[in-house]
């Protein structure tokens, strides 16, 4: 109704009418347009009730498009000055709207929000992460620290024949030092390998000097008590080249053991013995329990032993006819659950067997 | 080995205390292990001696004695023990005296009788652990001195760990020669004083195995009392080292042996049948030891014999047949060199361990026995009495070690240590080890001493100086060495990145032993041999493991027994399989899941892992080295027959299986629902192709649904290899999103929808093109698998 007045009331401005009038006509009623659209406007409550107030005025049959084509009917000059009343108002309105828009669709994301927030302490969802075995933790810290010098990883059987794992290094049948290693047979000659040493041997065998290897390995000895399992890891490292002397060995061994606990811990050698080296050495650390002031773990003495090594025997170098006038090298071998042990506080060896998951979820 | 301190020191006293004499050997490569008091702490103990002794008047068991502790007048003690007897010296606790276990003595009534100290036996001075009576003194013990000072119990046990070589310090004399040579200084050896000869028998001496044996000693001490008793300060030592006192004949051959290194032993000479011969065994003899335990021999025993019988196991242990006794007259004495290779081993053999074995089949000193027998012969004399015959010697000296001089060249030594060293130094080093050094062109010729029968080669000396010049004088140098590049293998995927995989995917890495239980591997893996040890540990560890399940099953039951609901492990590492002679350790990776999905949580409804779970994780791997295996249904009798798949690579070769742990099984090994395994080969697995790029197609790419109805005998399987083997050149992709049975579909039949992404390198795909390639794989799969599309 009001709609249709207002067509009637602009047929009336007609171009026989004068510019001043015919635009203070239109502006009047334009005023009462604007007035209504932004009451309506204000009631509006959501963006759907908006956009039907914008249809009302701004679209194909909206107030204000009606208004605009009138404007067709006027003379040219009349034209342009109706016209920018009329856009005038449009605009005011327009901007108005905008604003309501902006307003309400502020409204609408706090209210979403608000609704959407949620306890962010709460766990998140899916697979949790397993662990390494600390003993494989331990054998890739090594083997990393010695890769940064380009020695090369090598494995070797554990099911291992006399011949590798005693006679080529120098451990002849009935030797004391047998006694030393107590082994696991399954006949004569065939026995679980006591040291990842073999792993030299084969090694020397297949490929010439330089050598620099790395071979980690499970070894195995038939013992077991609180200190002792019949299973474990060793890791055995030897160099070969011409010129390798014992002080290369001892900056080897310095060096590793300050990387590996990364700390500069006191290093003692001590002459020990080893069919397969000459001279032999056994490597003590200072207690990194005790900081070297006495313990149980170091049994009061301040020292831990963590390796035995030494320079390659001439007798092995004879096995696997490497000649020992042109060629020195060095080889030393330590125990990984140690070195897990001293690294990790872990006070009992057969832990590592157990696969207890309380145990295994800690190394991460 | 374990010696007192204080005897150490009446060879070679340096001025250096107990600890610093300890890190010396130990820093000279003679491990000392443990340093413990010669007696536990007392004090207040000093000698006393009985005088008087009277019946207690109320206590059948009591005596009440009067004993002289040194002051005016002797004290009223009350004793029970069965050997007291007037004039008998004794260690006596004054009031005030503190006993080990800080038992104090105080003056007390014992039945009414006042008693004013108390006598001691060995075991209250907590030298020994068990005794019978009291301590008895020998008769010049001085009374009132205090029993510390008397038995020089202010003294350390050293306990020194020798490594094989260094069987030339398995002796007082020896630990004394280290131990000036340390501490430049010089030391006495044992004096030797030989005993008259009194009479002119002797018993002959063949020596058959003169390579085994090249120097045998032996002569006849007669009339010697067995009942004599062993001087005190011979007991200490003894039982410093370890030793229990067996009467003067027996102790005078470990005494001898631990003063000089030298075993021996004493036959009684009158249970002998003429002649000695020391010989191989043959099989049908057999011989009873001194532990009473009868050995049968063979061929590879070398024995000392008699006339009629083996008497003893030559180096090792006299037999209980010739063993001397309380009733013992006359002893043959035997001293005798046995060759390392003779002896090595052959204890072992028959389970035992000696002193004298101990010491031969590491080497004693080819030069010492007739030292040793003579300061035998002495002792023996001075305590138990006797006529002393004379030495009886067989000497092989073909067959004696040969000593040869080594070369040490100069710059060997340069070139081994990194060090120069004067001249001066090398030579006074290798003359303080007791070598004799002459010069050479290169450096010096050197005769190392009879009794370091380890010095045999260059490198030999090179650790000699090294070690006495101290390891930790010798430089350390930084590491040096060439360096190349090295070789990175693409083609190649490493088991790290494969472990890292799983770690990801919410498994703990387990370690497992290698060897199992064989009644547990049979039923987990039956019909493959197992590789059987010799010597296993126990029978639960008895036979290497042919599977990894094995150990991960008990790893997976010790954590659900410890309320665990939810495990995820593996483990890499070898298995051991027999074909006929040949033994294979092939590298496997394994797992194992139960319980849960994922552990518990408050935002998804938990359920239990199943075949797919697992059957993910796997392929997840195979991803990573883009292996192309396949599954297909498979038996394995460890397996839920339902619920087994087989796992097949690329070029057709077996890699491993999948399954569910057969319901069964499952039930015998004690879980409480349902156990998911899986074990590949690692060889097929960690084989990469080094990628190869594909152009990326210009053209858009469109999908196509299609829903197959077939037999449920057809597996997914088969229809997407199918669909894949249709040579479509423009199909690039398979992916079945729904399985489906139940209404709407006959019974014995089962829905399987997929989706088909089709792509041509070259053009778009029109409409018409594309219906062409749907119903041409249509036909295929009716014509392969009966499959039609669902209505």
């Amino acid at each position: 109704m009001r709609q249709g007045d207002t067509y009637v009331h602009l047929n009336r401005v007609s171009t026989q009418q004068s510019l001043t009038k015919a635009s203070s006509a239109v502006s009047a009623t334009l005023e009462e347009i604007l007035a209504q659209a932004l009451q309506e406007l204000s009631a509006v409550k959501d963006l759907i009730d908006l956009d039907k107030v914008r249809v009302n005025y701004l679209g194909k049959k909206g107030l204000f498009t009606l208004q605009m084509k009138e404007l067709g009917n006027l003379d040219p000059e009349q034209r342009r000055a109706v016209g920018q009343v009329i856009n005038q108002a449009k605009d005011q309105f327009q901007q108005k709207l905008e604003a309501a828009k902006d307003q309400l669709e502020a409204d609408a994301l706090s209210v979403r929000l608000a609704s959407e927030s949620i306890d962010v302490t709460l766990p998140g969802r899916g697979q949790s992460t397993g662990r390494l075995h600390p003993v494989t933790t331990t054998l890739r810290r090594i083997s990393k620290i010695f890769a940064t010098v380009g020695f090369t990883v090598v494995e070797g059987p554990e099911i291992e024949d006399d011949y590798h794992n005693f006679e080529a290094l120098n451990i002849p049948a009935h030797h004391p030092a047998r006694a030393m290693h107590d082994t696991f047979y399954f006949d004569a000659h065939t026995v679980l390998r006591t040291h990842t040493s073999p792993v030299q041997i084969r090694t020397m065998e297949s490929e010439k000097p330089p050598l620099k290897v790395i071979a980690p390995g499970r070894v195995y000895r038939c013992d077991s008590d609180i200190t002792h399992t019949p299973m474990f890891h060793q890791v055995e490292g030897f160099l070969v080249d011409t010129n390798v002397s014992f002080a290369d060995l001892k900056g080897v061994v310095y060096e590793f053991l300050r990387a590996f606990f990364e700390k500069d811990i006191q290093v003692r050698f001590r002459p020990s013995y080893f069919p397969f080296t000459e001279p032999s050495a056994e490597v003590d650390i200072e207690c990194v329990m005790c900081g070297g002031h006495g313990c149980r773990v170091c049994s009061h003495t301040g020292w831990l032993e963590v390796m035995g090594c030494g320079m390659i025997h001439p007798e092995v170098f004879k096995a696997v006819n490497i000649d020992s006038e042109q060629y020195s090298g060095f080889a030393f071998g330590m125990g990984v659950e140690r070195l897990a042990m001293l690294r990790y506080g872990i006070n009992d060896l057969r832990l590592f067997f157990e696969n207890d998951l309380k145990f295994l979820e800690q190394f991460n | 080995m374990q010696i007192s301190e204080a005897w150490l020191r009446t060879y070679v006293n340096p001025d250096v205390n107990t600890d610093k004499l300890v890190q010396q050997l130990t820093m000279a490569g003679l491990e000392v292990d443990s340093v413990e008091p010669a007696a536990a702490d007392f004090s207040g103990v000093v000698v006393g001696q009985v005088v008087s002794m009277e019946q207690h008047p109320d206590a059948d068991r009591l005596r009440v004695c009067q004993v002289n502790v040194g002051e005016a007048e002797p004290l009223q003690i009350v004793c029970g023990a069965s050997n007291v007897r007037v004039g008998l010296k004794i260690p006596a606790a004054l009031c005030g005296a503190v006993l080990p276990g800080d038992f104090k003595i105080k003056k007390s009534k014992l039945r009414g009788q006042e008693s004013l100290g108390m006598l001691c036996s060995e075991k209250e001075l907590g030298l020994v652990a068990e005794a019978h009576g009291l301590m008895e003194l020998s008769d010049d013990a001085p009374v009132g001195v205090d029993i510390r000072e008397y038995l020089s119990l202010n003294d350390s046990i050293i306990e020194v760990d020798l490594t094989p070589n260094r069987a030339d310090c398995l002796s007082v004399e020896g630990l004394a020669r280290e131990v000036a040579l340390l501490n430049k200084l010089d030391w006495s050896t044992t004096v030797v004083d030989a005993v008259a000869v009194g009479h002119q028998d002797t018993l002959s001496v063949k020596v058959t195995a003169p390579e085994a044996c090249p120097r045998y000693l032996g002569r006849l001490i007669k009339e010697v009392n067995p009942l004599a008793i062993t001087p005190l300060w011979m007991q200490e030592r003894l039982r410093r080292s370890g030793i229990r006192s067996l009467g003067p004949l027996v102790d005078v051959t470990n005494y001898v042996l631990l003063e000089l290194g030298q075993p021996l032993h004493v036959f009684d000479a009158n249970k002998l049948s003429g002649g000695i011969t020391v010989r191989y065994a043959t099989a049908d003899e057999s011989l009873t030891l001194l532990n009473n335990e009868e050995i049968k021999l063979d061929a590879q025993a070398l024995i000392i014999a008699d006339d009629k019988q083996p008497l003893a196991l030559a180096g090792v242990m006299g037999g209980s047949d010739s063993a001397v006794s309380d009733a013992t007259q006359t002893v043959f004495l035997e001293c005798a060199f046995f060759t390392p290779q003779a002896i090595a081993g052959k204890a072992r053999n028959f389970g035992l361990h000696t002193d004298s074995s101990h010491r031969f089949e590491r080497g004693v000193d080819a030069q010492l026995q007739n030292r040793a027998i003579e300061r035998a012969t002495q002792l023996i004399v001075e305590i138990a009495g006797g006529s002393v015959g004379d030495v009886t010697e067989v000497t092989s000296s073909d067959h004696l070690p040969a000593r040869n001089a080594v070369i040490l060249r100069r710059s060997k030594i340069e070139q081994s240590l990194a060090i120069q060293l004067p001249d001066a130094q090398v030579i006074d080093i290798l003359q303080r080890l007791g070598m004799q050094v002459a010069d050479h062109a290169d450096g010096w010729q050197v005769s190392p001493p009879s009794f370091r029968f380890d010095i045999s080669i260059e490198a030999d000396l090179i650790e000699e100086i090294a070690r006495v010049f101290g390891y930790n004088n010798l430089p350390s140098s930084s590491l040096f060495m060439r360096s190349e590049l090295s070789q990175v293998t693409e083609g190649l995927l490493e088991i790290d990145r494969v472990k890292d995989l799983f770690v990801d995917r919410g498994y703990q890495e387990a370690v497992t032993y290698s060897f199992v239980d064989e009644d547990i591997q049979s039923t987990v893996a039956p019909g493959i041999e197992a590789i059987r040890l010799k010597n296993p540990i126990s029978s639960e560890l008895a036979v290497m493991r042919t599977t990894l399940w094995c150990g991960l099953l008990k790893a997976a039951l010790y954590n659900t027994n410890r309320q665990q609901n939810r495990v995820r492990l593996f483990e890499t590492g070898l298995r051991f399989v027999k074909e006929g002679d040949e033994t294979h350790q092939q590298k496997m990776l394994a797992g194992l899941i139960l319980g849960d999905v994922y552990s518990d949580q408050w935002a998804e409804k938990s359920r239990k892992v199943d075949f797919y779970d697992a059957k993910a994780d796997l392929q997840a791997i195979f991803e990573l080295s883009g292996c192309n295996a396949s599954f297909i249904k498979g038996e394995l009798s460890s397996l839920h027959p339902g619920q087994t798949a087989k796992i097949i690579s690329a070029n057709g070769q077996d890699m491993g299986w999948l399954g569910m742990l057969h319901p069964q099984l499952e039930k015998q090994l004690g879980f409480d629902g349902q156990v998911f395994l899986f074990e590949l080969a690692q060889d097929g697995l960690l084989n990469k192709k080094v990628p190869a790029f594909t152009p990326l197609s210009k053209y858009p790419s469109v999908k196509r649904d299609l829903a197959l109805i077939v037999n449920e005998t057809v597996s997914a399987a088969e229809i997407v290899s199918c669909i894949k083997n249709s040579a479509e050149t423009a199909l690039k992709e398979v992916v079945i999103f729904d399985v489906y049975r139940g209404k709407g579909i006959e019974e014995g039949n089962k829905s399987i929808a997929l989706s088909l992404i089709l792509q041509d390198d070259t053009q778009t795909l029109a409409e018409s093109d594309i219906e062409t390639i749907v119903s041409r794989m249509l036909t295929i799969l009716f014509n392969e698998l009966k499959a039609k599309l669902r209505d």
